[in-house]
């Protein structure tokens, strides 16, 4: 972008900065560090120069958003066409309770659903099963039927929102859910769109909610990516996420390249299946984090584009531009909110939202105040919302696409993340793919250094958490209202379950259950067996239960 | 004789929780401060978690929880702790725990309460100021 | 009756709590573990003792889980120690291997214990072996030692055992190396775990060249199991011959090698109490802390040092040596 003798005269220019201005600057305030490196151990300069991306090739490295690379963007027009979507993570109690507070967000502004499940149901167990116990509605919703499904989702027409469904193992169950309450509702099948979480290699070393074995998680996982390829053309069979992977302790290079190359293993895996990548992969979907770091955050979204979009090209040879296209959903940080003084929350909350929009998603999370302490309450999640609206109508930064484009810093820093990304999935492909890394333990390691390193700097004060370890107070002074889930809650989901087992057609479940053992062992795509069950209300259990017996369970490999 | 008595702990993931960073960080830094760190893996019943305590002669038990279930676990293992004879074992917790309910907690018998991002130095000191003493 | 009497006789009780506390006392080699050892000691000798051992990655803990469900479905009480190593930085210790069989815990007829390498003066040998009779005398049919199979100290642990299982999976590469180092020599049963992966026939081959070396000379020819632990393929078939070798050395043979293990205890113990004591002696002399300065500056090697304080008091001792 520069031509080499414009490069050597600030070059020039900047070593004689260095020698005659630099130095009185230290001396009368030294520099409160001697190396600044960002956590994922990149070393950041003082100044960024157009020396330090003397290799960019606008047309090649940035382009236009809406084309390849696609680092600008993947639509043409971004923001000033569409808003990214607004969609809160939101579930607790019983299907009403959170049928309400799907209400409530709406009519609040936002234009997305996203449902979180209780413990039971991500696991898989019913509302009645004893590991169930005490964990019935507590940190997101209880599902355990088709029947909890229709209430979920009463008053909501599934042609007019679309649904995320944050669930990995049982993704399946909760598909066939979805799509029965679409056919109850009549909506055309070809008309529902929404996302399953489905991405289970990450729970093997980051979320840690895998109930099946690495092979079979996989095969689960591509029965979804196979089955809306051919009857599901709006669903997002996969979210492929990272967000985990960061919240586990791993740094944005690492949840980055671990992310991408979990995106890559189910392309393989879909096209072992015997489908062509692009009809597939234009539905492949993507989750980050978003972190404090301001501009390593926004980094590693552009740099994320631009590296699947070259990895679809020149790996998997996609003709098909949208198989390209990276569209990610972002949840800003749960692990950096603290505890005490919530409200400062709300500030971190803002500066990782802007770094999620500045580097360009298609859907944002923001998290409540109130989440380091409890699931948020009404007002806290309506603040969350607001940030979000704010930052869309009131900061301006929406009226171009890809603002930081240029930035010497944010270019430079987004080659280093991509470069560093693809050392790493160099590496996992010479350990012979994901698999073999989650059995040689090498993601879990890396995470767990990462996590340990950064709780030492915390320890150490070489890392400054406000109100955590420095700026601390004796006492809150308004204690905040915390949400408390009912514990009438489980009894009442435990009376409507049973009350589902004894009305429905037990012969019906009993047929059900055989031909989906059947299924399994054959090892056919499970959807329409699944979809065919739930629809005669075979629990979410029941189901759970005979994957459980052809698959067996999966036992942890444990790293510190 | 030389004695070689070292602190032994159970580092618990009670109930369906998965969020493992904290009781691995935890346990890594106990570990390197000396201690023998027994770490259960995720998804312990209470019941399996007392039992380990006992056949492993533990001193200290720290429970990490975030899923907001502590009211109905906690209880139950310190229910259970007592039942089977351990109640000289010092018991902590740490996790997602608003302070209100901290104090029914501490009725328990559960000595401290850590929230995410308390110095590992703390939890280390704590313990170390706190193991029960053995006749 | 005093503490450590009752403990003894809540360990033959088969008390668990017994058991438990029983084992810290060893562990802490306290004054109270030797006459702990001398009141169980009368009623070890029961239990069938094995050993496992095997590379990271061999699914070694995956399938001493099915082992020990396997033979609890054929109604024996088994105890598993699980060994690993003390950081040598920090003395400190992460214990993880019981996480794949925990769902055990709560059976009445299954006792897990995990213990670090603690860098003992008599060796860690010694500890385990006292959880071992520990787990014999409180009445275990079956007692498991399990440990990670690199390095020295872990051939020694494995010589606690009667029967030493030595566990390996393919695609491990190049850890066949490391198995060499002793524990080929003295595997009874070896098995290869991960059998469903495609190279498990060629390890199996790779095995059985060296092992056909190995069996000239022994009288029990060391067999090659396969087995799935994931899905509990071949470990009904492995603990046939579990039971088979426990057999072999209940003949005339294992006279022979009960007699050479008991003989090597003994010693090991006379060791460490003459060790123990003499060099609490020595420490006391005004010599000691010379000749360690002496070392530090090159004047004098240690071994001579140790003559020259050990000439003072025990002039036959330096003599024989």
């Amino acid at each position: 972008m520069f031509d080499d003798e414009k490069i050597n005269e600030i070059k020039r220019e900047r070593e004689r900065w260095e020698k005659t201005t630099l130095p009185k600057w230290i001396r009368q305030c030294p520099e409160c560090k001697s190396e600044f490196r960002n956590h994922s151990g990149m070393l950041i300069k003082r100044v960024y120069t157009p020396e330090d991306i003397k290799a960019l090739d606008y047309l090649r490295d940035l382009g236009f958003p809406g084309e390849y690379p696609f680092l600008r963007g993947v639509h043409a027009t971004m923001y000033r066409g569409r808003l990214w979507t607004m969609r809160m993570f939101a579930g607790y109690g019983t299907a009403e309770q959170t049928n309400k507070r799907f209400k409530y967000l709406l009519k609040e502004g936002e234009t997305g659903l996203s449902t979180a499940f209780d413990y039971p149901t991500i696991m898989g167990y019913d509302s009645d099963h004893s590991m169930a116990k005490g964990e019935v509605g507590i940190c997101g919703v209880a599902i355990s039927s088709l029947k909890d499904m229709e209430i979920l989702f009463d008053g909501i027409p599934l042609d007019q929102v679309t649904t995320s469904m944050t669930i990995n193992g049982p993704a399946p169950m909760l598909l066939a859910m979805y799509v029965a309450v679409g056919d109850r509702q009549c909506v055309p099948r070809e008309k529902i769109g929404g996302t399953t979480q489905n991405d289970n290699l990450k729970e093997f070393f980051a979320q840690k909610l895998c109930i099946f074995p690495p092979k079979s998680s996989v095969k689960l996982t591509t029965d979804i990516i196979e089955y809306c390829a051919r009857h599901l053309p709006r669903w997002n069979p996969v979210s492929i996420s990272g967000y985990h992977i960061r919240e586990a302790g791993a740094t944005a290079l690492q949840e980055l390249a671990f992310t991408i190359y979990d995106g890559i293993a189910y392309v393989e895996s879909t096209i072992e299946r015997g489908l062509k990548v692009d009809d597939f992969a234009h539905r492949l979907s993507f989750f980050f984090a978003s972190h404090n770091d301001f501009f390593e955050e926004i980094a590693k979204f552009r740099a994320a584009r631009r590296l699947w979009a070259k990895i679809m090209k020149e790996r998997f040879h996609t003709k098909n531009p949208r198989s390209m296209w990276m569209r990610m959903h972002v949840q800003t940080s749960g692990c950096t909110l603290t505890a005490p003084q919530p409200l400062n929350n709300i500030t971190r909350t803002t500066i990782q939202a802007l770094a999620a929009v500045l580097g360009g998603t298609q859907s944002l999370h923001t998290n409540s105040f109130d989440e380091a302490l409890c699931l948020p309450t009404e007002e806290a999640v309506r603040v969350a919302l607001r940030t979000q609206q704010v930052i869309a109508h009131e900061s301006g930064v929406t009226n171009t696409v890809d603002p930081l484009a240029g930035s010497y810093y944010v270019e430079a820093l987004t080659n280093e993340m991509e470069e560093k990304a693809m050392e790493y999935i160099q590496k996992i492909d010479d350990m012979g793919g994901a698999i073999a890394a989650i059995e040689k333990g090498f993601f879990q390691k890396e995470i767990a250094d990462s996590a340990y390193r950064y709780q030492r700097e915390i320890d150490e004060k070489k890392r400054i958490i406000v109100g955590l370890n420095e700026y601390t107070i004796e006492k809150e002074e308004c204690p905040i209202k915390l949400l408390r889930i009912d514990p009438k809650a489980e009894k009442e989901q435990i009376i409507r379950l049973q009350k589902v087992k004894r009305e429905r057609d037990n012969r019906k479940v009993k047929e059900a259950l055989e031909k989906l053992h059947y299924a399994t062992e054959k090892d056919e795509n499970l959807m329409p067996t699944v979809i065919e069950a739930v629809k005669v209300y075979v629990t979410l259990g029941e189901i759970t239960e005979v994957l459980r017996e052809v698959y067996g369970e999966y036992k942890e490999l444990i790293v510190i | 004789m030389q004695s070689t008595r070292k602190i032994r702990v159970l580092i618990a993931k009670p109930g369906l929780d998965s969020h493992d960073r904290g009781a691995k960080v935890v346990a890594r830094a106990l570990r390197d401060a000396g201690m023998e760190v027994i770490y259960t893996g995720l998804r312990q019943t209470p019941e399996q978690i007392v039992e380990t305590a006992l056949q492993e002669d533990v001193d200290v038990i720290g429970l990490s929880i975030l899923s907001g279930a502590h009211k109905a676990l906690f209880p139950r293992i310190m229910e259970l702790l007592k039942q089977k004879g351990l109640t000289d074992v010092m018991v902590f917790a740490g996790g997602i725990i608003p302070e209100e309910d901290i104090p029914e907690l501490k009725k328990l018998d559960i000595k401290e309460i850590f929230g995410p991002g308390t110095p590992t130095e703390t939890i280390i000191q704590f313990v170390l100021e706190n193991i029960p003493k053995r006749t | 009756m005093t503490k450590i009497e009752e403990i003894a006789k809540g360990v033959l009780a088969g008390d668990r709590r017994s058991i438990a506390r029983a084992i810290t006392i060893i562990e802490n080699n306290t004054a109270e573990a030797q006459k702990l050892i001398s009141l169980i000691y009368p009623h070890t000798g029961k239990a069938h003792i094995i050993g496992l051992t095997g590379p990271g990655g061999s699914g070694k803990s995956t399938l001493i889980e099915k082992i020990v469900r396997e033979y609890r479905r054929r109604g024996k009480t088994v105890g598993v120690v699980a060994v690993d190593p003390t950081s040598p930085f920090t003395g400190g210790a992460f214990l993880g291997d019981r996480i794949r069989m925990q769902e055990l815990s709560t059976d009445e007829g299954v006792f897990i214990r995990s213990m670090a390498t603690r860098n003992y003066l008599g060796g860690i040998a010694k500890a385990t072996k006292d959880a071992v009779k520990i787990l014999d005398a409180a009445g275990k049919d079956i007692v498991i030692v399990e440990t990670v199979g690199a390095g020295q100290s872990e051939v020694e642990i494995i010589k606690v055992a009667q029967t030493i299982v030595v566990i390996h999976a393919p695609g491990l590469g190049d850890e066949i190396q490391a198995i060499k180092a002793g524990l080929m020599e003295i595997a009874d049963i070896f098995v290869i775990n991960k059998a469903d992966r495609e190279n498990a026939d060629k390890a199996v081959m790779d095995i059985q060249s060296i092992l056909q070396l190995n069996n000239k000379e022994k009288t029990w020819k060391t067999p090659i199991l396969k087995t799935i632990a994931l899905t509990g393929e071949g470990v009904p078939q492995l603990i046939e011959k579990l039971e088979e070798h426990r057999q072999f050395l209940k003949k005339e043979i294992e006279h022979k090698k009960s007699l050479l293990r008991a003989e090597a205890e003994l010693i090991e113990a006379i060791k460490e109490k003459a060790a123990t004591s003499i060099i609490e002696e020595l420490r006391k002399e005004g010599k000691f802390e010379e000749l360690l300065h002496q070392i530090l500056e090159k004047e004098i090697d240690p071994a001579s040092a140790a003559e020259k304080l050990l000439r003072g008091k025990f002039k036959k001792a330096v003599s024989n040596a």
